[in-house]
Parts: C-alpha cells; structure tokens; sequence
C-alpha cells in the first residue's frame, strides 16, 4: 500500500481521494510506527524546506507522508490521513495546509509556523527570480514560446488531475449533476465563487446528509 | 492603496479557495486580470506558467503578481494574502478535528463538498486552457499530457518541462 501512494500522489490531491484514504488507514496504519521524540524546530524547518525545493509537478502529499511517516516516523498513517483530509475540506493549498497541521501537531503554534515557511521559502525564492527574469525577458518571443509550452502542458496536467481525482464523483448520477452545475456556474456563466460557494456548498453537505438505514455509498440519495 | 487591494484580493482568494489553488484560477483571473486591470490575460497565464516551473505549491507564484503591481511590498502583501487566512482556519481546525472523528456529519461534509471541488477544479482547467491555448500546438501540447497523464503513470515534472521544450520548437 506504501507503494500506490507514493506511486500515484494524485490520488491523495483532492476530496475523491476520502475512499482511498479510508482504505490505507485501515491497511497501512500498522506498517510505520512513529519515534515520538522531541522534534527541534530546526530539524522540523528543514525537512519541511528540503520538501519546499524537491516536490515537483504537484505531488507534495505523497512527498509529505515519504519524508513525515515513513522516514522521519514523527506521526502514523493515521494522523496523516486525518490530517489530510482536513486538507482538502478546508480552503487552501493542500501542501500549506498539511504543513500547518502537521507541524502543529510536532511543536504547537512554532512548528506550524516553521513548517509553513520551511515549504513555501524555496518556491517563492524561485518562482520571484524566474519573475524577474521573465520582466526583463517579457518581449522576447522565445520566453513567450517556452511559457506557452508550459502553461498548454499544465492545462492536460489539471484536467488529468481533476478527473482522477473525480473518478468517483463522476461515475455518480447526483454528483455528476454537482460538478456540472459547478463547472457551468464558474467557468461559463462566471458567477462569483463567493455566491456559488455558499449555494452549491449547502445543497452538496444537504444531499449528501447523514441518514438513518440509508446505503453506506449514499446512492439512494440520487433516487 | 495598491497594497491593501493585493491584501484583499488574495485574502479572499485564500478563503474562497475550497479544493486548492486550481479551483480559484477562475476567480483570481476575473479579480487580477478583468476586475483590476494588474495583468493581461497573456501575462496572467506565463505567471501560473512560472509557478508551474518553480518547486513547492504552484500558487507561490501570487507573489510574482503582488511584485509587478508594487514591488517587494506586493510581493509579501499577496503571499501573507493568499496563505494567512486559509493558514489561520487550517491551524484553529487542525486544533478541534479529532473530536468530530466519529461525526457522521463529518463524512456529509467532506462527500457533499467533494462534487464542488471537481467541478470547480475542471472550471480552473477550463479557464486556464482559454488563457494559454492559443493556436494548435499548444492546444497539442494541451491534450498530449492529458492523454498522457490518464493512460500511465509519469511524473507530471516531466511533462511541464517537455512542455515548455515542445513550445519552444512548434510556438503556439
């Protein structure tokens, strides 16, 4: 089980991901017993930077559990994965979010904070030079090529992403109505996310409620 | 004044941003490119682009949008923006989560929320692939890693970077 979340970290990047999880909590838990010992904040900054500068493309959960469960053993599967999906309900960036659980779990309120910076300092470091970079290169046609190049390839990366992640939402008749409505609502009629938030998120937590002798897969809901 | 915009903007962002960064690409675009007039629609998509080539969440890149409208004092105010707020929440929850382990609301939340995070995500991959695809290459470019990506397992660092060579050779 180790092997598929490390191998396919998409599959733990969005809310679909809750399945899974359940499943490797009940299968992976026994696998890695944390070492709690006394975490300096030091050691907590840099396991979090030296995931900051090597996590590429997207993938930071899975680097997260690698370096967090099974190398550093500072937490279990367990905690992980409740954290994780706390991750994906709660607005942020899956990786800043789980920084902010997990180093608050390690050391309080400082570990939160030094994990955060430890995961964002080299990105931002990077990502302002590049800018610079690309202020003092903005005309040149090369520059606008390469981006062009990038920015089309993480189109297909986001919608890959979304799919696989959504695979289950999307087999289901009541769900597919909710992310089709979403997409209408956003991405063509432009609605604002505030309105749309407070509408469809409602009527999403409502459908989905918790019932009394009702399918444990919810599809009575879509009778 | 510019400072407290950018503080606001993407302090809202940061709340709004249920799903992650791509599920408030549609809402920051209209924000910073249509509503505010800080970039074009071109400049906005070689920013995301830019994040896309840094290490760490791709969204850092806030902070190349905050530097061009004012500077180093920009470039904070959009970070501390766009990851405080969402910060504080994450820190407070993280605090209580455990005692709504057994909820059965919990589970209501996190299924009912699911539907709108993927749509809001393929919103974002809509509205970027109106922002960056530009001629048939790209849009190549575009459905190559899509198609890629979905029939096998590559790491996804590859294809951005192939990406960027492959523009480089065909343009758009």
């Amino acid at each position: 089980m180790t092997n598929e979340v490390l191998a396919r970290p998409e599959a733990h990047e969005g809310p679909g991901g809750a399945e899974l999880t359940r499943a490797h909590r009940a299968q992976a838990a026994p696998a890695v017993e944390p070492v709690v010992g006394n975490v300096t904040l030091w050691q907590l900054f840099r396991v979090f930077f030296v995931l900051g500068i090597t996590s590429f493309g997207g993938g930071v959960v899975a680097y997260l559990r690698q370096a967090l469960v099974v190398k550093q053993r500072w937490m279990d599967d367990e905690t992980f994965l409740s954290g994780l999906e706390l991750s994906q309900t709660l607005p942020g960036l899956n990786a800043t979010n789980m920084s902010i659980y997990m180093g608050e779990r390690l050391r309080g309120l400082p570990g939160a904070i030094v994990a955060l910076v430890g995961m964002c300092l080299p990105g931002t470091v990077i990502v302002m030079a590049l800018g610079m970079l690309y202020a003092s290169q903005a005309r040149s046609p090369e520059m606008v090529m390469v981006l062009g190049g990038v920015g089309a390839a993480a189109v297909g990366l986001t919608l890959a992403t979304s799919l696989q992640i959504g695979k289950k939402q999307l087999a289901n008749p009541l769900d597919l109505g909710l992310v089709v409505l979403t997409f209408v609502v956003i991405g063509v009629f432009r609605v604002s996310l505030v309105a749309a938030l407070l509408a469809i998120g409602p009527l999403g937590i409502w459908l989905h409620r918790p019932r009394k002798a009702v399918a444990e897969d919810g599809g009575g809901a879509a009778e | 004044m510019n400072l407290l915009a950018l503080l606001w903007v993407f302090g809202l962002l940061s709340v709004l941003a249920v799903g992650g960064g791509t599920a408030v690409l549609p809402e920051m675009k209209a924000l910073v490119v249509d509503q505010h007039h800080w970039l074009t629609s071109d400049q906005f998509g070689q920013i995301y682009s830019l994040g896309q080539l840094s290490p760490g969440p791709n969204m850092l890149m806030v902070s190349v949008i905050g530097y061009r409208v004012a500077g180093s004092a920009g470039a904070a105010a959009a970070l501390l923006g766009f990851l405080l707020p969402a910060g504080l929440i994450m820190f407070f929850c993280g605090r209580v989560w455990d005692r709504f382990e057994d909820s059965p609301w919990k589970e209501a939340v996190q299924r009912g929320l699911a539907p709108l995070t993927i749509g809001l995500m393929l919103a974002g991959a809509w509205v970027l692939a109106k922002t960056v695809i530009l001629g048939p290459s790209t849009a190549a470019i575009a459905v190559a890693v899509t198609a890629i990506l979905l029939a096998k397992h590559v790491n996804p660092a590859l294809l951005i970077f192939g990406g960027g060579i492959v523009g480089y050779l065909l343009g758009r």
